[in-house]
């Protein structure tokens, strides 16, 4: 692909919008990286974008924009993302349609392409996938098929690159060509209304960007925009009539009631004759696909939920035993890295803010980036193969008994990753009760931002061997409270009847080594950049705020009293306490004191109740406020400088269990919020998540507590 | 009358009437599952809560109670 630089070119000439439209899963957004240096999200299964996203790219001398939509299967607003496509394509501005097609599935594919082209706008049709389609033994005549349906249709591959440039030539060349007539056809009791109805308009010389032809058929499957558009006319009078008798014909030849399913099964039959002269297969089709025999194990009635189950077991497994091997090395590499930086700081204050602020919380951070990017990994994978939906099959029955909607599942998952996504996707879900059921415990799925607080605290308190079964047991209930919640909600504040289920389920595909680098690259930088802006940022405050007011008599007092006592281990006692009551006296030390009251009966000192406070802000806060408010308290013991060992030594284990479950439950962080109120479409949903998590939160850690402190 | 949700898995029958309406309709013939195509029962999921067909190359997830909506015969 040759880019040109902007600047090395300055004259651009033409500006061409372009809508990439398709049906979900065929490869329009990975078609966007591929041409473009854009990152946008590719996922094995339908409605992985939900929302329009534009992206700008040069050849030659025109300058593109590519308009990234959700797939639809029909022109429908069956779901929230389907009516941000139909509505882009209704109003939007763009100039050419580019209808990219699942080469392995064209005529299913078709039923879209179909529809789009009795629409006023340029139509090419990219093949894609025709690289999985060779290996299948399919064969599509490209030439042929242009011919026969009257716009370019050519061959192309996202993942090979092949035909991409031949592409963007047919666009441009489509751009300066006036549009022509598409030869769609239909049975000939259809074309004898529709030579009627284009005579009629023919006659009354009705003035429209769109051939009449096309408006004919408009009006006879009953497309609402075209409806409206001829309605305030003045012909509307004359033609009413001829439409109804139309439509009464069309319904009697196909023997059915409703004529959006005639005009279906014109289409299907359509679509059907394009496929069988365009399309030739060699090889026999085998009787079993290897997608159903992986299938056959994967979705197996019995096996299926404890295979899946396995997989969760061992990715935690995996995100604990393998993510804490460079732990040891950060940890060391932080720490070595605070003492550097610090001997050169004359300034106390100064060297205090950099070491115990800045570098405490940010390591802190930094600290968990392993083990955050195997569970991006296996999130990846989850998406990337297909296998997202089979989980979706499987746990429908069990989800459907809390009354959840079987692909609620997958907005849960990408919850795992974060929130905010998550929230997006919901999008999915077409019944507004259902979208906003599912939005509220999102939040249950605990975000790739709080697996640090659990993996600190379960490797504070667990041997490395239980650890990890420790990870999965909090993801795990997490999900179950979910599940509760959801059902206790339907049962009280969205009720209703069920929706339908209806989900493809895209073949499995290994996605390459690139699209997983490039998918967890991405997270993972989002994290990082996070810790060094953000978290950073936090934790100067945090510093400050623990930090200041100086109490000068105080310390002075202390440092007598220090200075007299001739035993080293009295001194050093004498030195926490002063530590620990220049911290309480700080600004944070009284906020931590003025809330503590709240969370005392789940056993949190203040110093919890802060970072839990901070964690409002995002999730990440509650580690690096912690790093920070014991990296202060404990610069003395040399001996135990990580936060690991000042959390076991320091935090009991019925109030460590407590603040796990607080974490897990409580509102998510800022950021996540706001998208969750935007997509929830009021600010009052926001103040019942808040009123019901922190209730949530507050009993059963207050539970938690109470029974783990009976037992140990 | 026969619905798809009787069919065992493995069987192969051809729709014959879409007893559902309006939207769910729509999605289903927009999915490919109209009069006269032919689908395959390919799995069952516990219970039989949701089932797995197979139409034309797509394989597609119905719920139970979808799939009582969609009469089919043998053939
Ligand atoms: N073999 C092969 N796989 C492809 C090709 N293009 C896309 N894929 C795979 O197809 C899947 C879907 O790709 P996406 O780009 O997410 O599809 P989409 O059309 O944007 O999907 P929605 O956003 O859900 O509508 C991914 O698993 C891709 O790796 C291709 O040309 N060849
Ligand atoms: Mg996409």
């Amino acid at each position: 692909m040759n880019r040109v630089d902007a600047k090395a070119c300055p004259i651009i000439i033409n500006h061409i919008k372009v809508a990439l439209v398709g049906q979900p899963n065929v490869g329009k957004s990975m078609l966007i990286n591929s041409v473009s240096n854009a990152h946008l999200h590719v996922g094995n299964f339908s409605g992985v974008t939900v929302d329009k996203t534009e992206v700008l790219f040069n050849y030659k001398e025109y300058h593109f924009t590519v308009v990234d939509l959700p797939g639809t299967y029909a022109f429908t607003d069956y779901t929230i993302e389907e009516r941000v496509t139909h509505e882009y394509l209704c109003t939007g501005d763009y100039d050419i349609i580019i209808n990219v097609v699942d080469s392995t599935n064209l005529e299913k594919n078709l039923q879209l392409t179909s529809e789009l082209l009795t629409m006023s706008k340029q139509v090419v049709i990219a093949l894609n996938m025709i690289d999985e389609a060779e290996k299948e033994g399919i064969n599509i005549d490209a030439e042929y098929m242009s011919e026969l349906i009257g716009v370019p249709c050519i061959k192309v591959s996202a993942v090979t690159k092949e035909g991409i440039d031949k592409l963007i030539e047919a666009v441009t060349l489509k751009y300066e060509t006036a549009k022509s007539q598409t030869k769609l056809y239909f049975s000939e009791s259809v074309e004898e209304e529709i030579a009627q109805l284009v005579w009629y308009l023919d006659k009354h010389k009705f003035e429209s960007e769109n051939t009449y032809r096309n408006i004919a058929i408009n009006l006879l499957k009953g497309d609402k925009t075209t409806y409206a558009k001829l309605h305030d006319e003045p012909i509307w009078i004359e033609l009413q009539p001829i439409l109804i008798e139309a439509g009464k014909h069309i319904k009697l030849h196909h023997n059915s009631d409703d004529i959006k399913e005639a005009f279906a099964e014109e289409y299907a039959s359509f679509n059907r004759g394009v496929t069988a002269e365009v399309l030739n297969q060699k090889k026999q089709e085998e009787k079993r696909t290897l997608t159903e025999k992986i299938d056959s194990i994967l979705i197996h009635p019995v096996l299926g939920i404890p295979i899946f189950l396995f997989f969760m077991w061992s990715l935690f497994q995996l995100t604990f035993e393998i993510g804490n091997i460079p732990m040891e090395y950060i940890d060391i590499f932080f720490t070595w890295f605070g003492d550097t930086i610090g001997a050169t700081i004359a300034n106390d204050d100064i060297r205090s803010l950099v070491v115990d602020g800045v570098i405490a919380g940010v390591g802190a951070v930094v600290l968990f980036v392993p083990n955050i990017i195997i569970l991006f990994m296996g999130i990846a994978l989850l998406e990337g193969t297909g296998y997202m939906s089979r989980v979706a099959f499987l746990l429908d029955g069990f989800f459907h008994k809390f009354g959840l909607h079987g692909q609620s599942f997958i907005p849960l998952v990408t919850g795992f990753g974060c929130s905010i996504p998550a929230y997006m996707s919901a999008r999915i879900l077409k019944n507004d009760r259902d979208r906003l059921l599912t939005l509220f415990i999102i939040g249950f799925m605990s975000c790739g931002a709080r697996l640090p607080v659990y993996v600190l605290f379960a490797g504070a308190f667990f041997s490395p061997e239980m650890a990890g079964n420790i990870l999965f047991f909090i993801y795990v209930s997490g999900a179950i409270l979910g599940l509760i919640s959801a059902k206790i909600l339907k049962l009280t504040a969205f009720k209703g009847k069920d929706e339908p289920f209806v989900m493809e389920m895209p073949k499995y595909r290994l996605p390459t080594f690139k699209l997983i680098w490039h998918t967890v690259l991405t997270k993972t930088m989002m994290y990082l950049k996070k810790a060094g802006t953000y978290i950073a940022a936090a934790s100067m405050l945090i510093w400050f705020l623990s930090n200041y007011p100086h109490n000068i008599k105080l310390t002075q007092s202390y440092e007598t009293k220090i200075e007299q006592t001739k035993d080293i281990v009295l001194k050093e006692e004498l030195h926490n306490t002063l530590n620990e009551l220049e911290l309480e006296q700080s600004y944070l030390g009284v906020i931590g004191k003025f809330s503590e009251s709240i969370f005392t009966p789940l056993g949190f000192d203040w110093k919890m109740s802060v970072a839990l406070q901070a964690g409002l802000a995002a999730k990440e806060v509650v580690v690096s406020t912690l790093g920070v408010l014991y990296a202060l308290g404990n610069d003395v013991d040399q001996e135990n400088r990580s936060l690991m060992g000042a959390i076991s030594k320091n935090i009991s284990f019925p109030s460590a269990v407590a603040f796990i479950v607080v974490i897990m439950i409580y509102l998510p962080c800022l950021a996540a919020s706001i998208v969750f109120t935007r997509e929830a479409g009021h600010i009052k949903y926001f103040f019942y998540l808040f009123a019901f998590t922190s209730v949530v939160a507050y009993i059963m850690a207050f539970i938690a507590y109470t029974f783990t402190r009976f037992l140990f | 009358m026969r619905t798809l949700f009787d069919c065992h898995k493995a069987s192969k029958v051809k729709i014959v009437k879409l007893n559902a309406d309006g939207d769910l309709k729509q999605r289903l013939i927009s999915f490919g599952i109209m009069k006269e195509v032919k689908v395959e029962v390919l799995e069952h999921a516990p219970a039989k809560s949701t089932i797995e067909v197979k139409v034309g190359k797509m394989r597609i997830a119905l719920r139970a109670e979808e799939a009582k909506l969609i009469e089919v015969e043998q053939i």
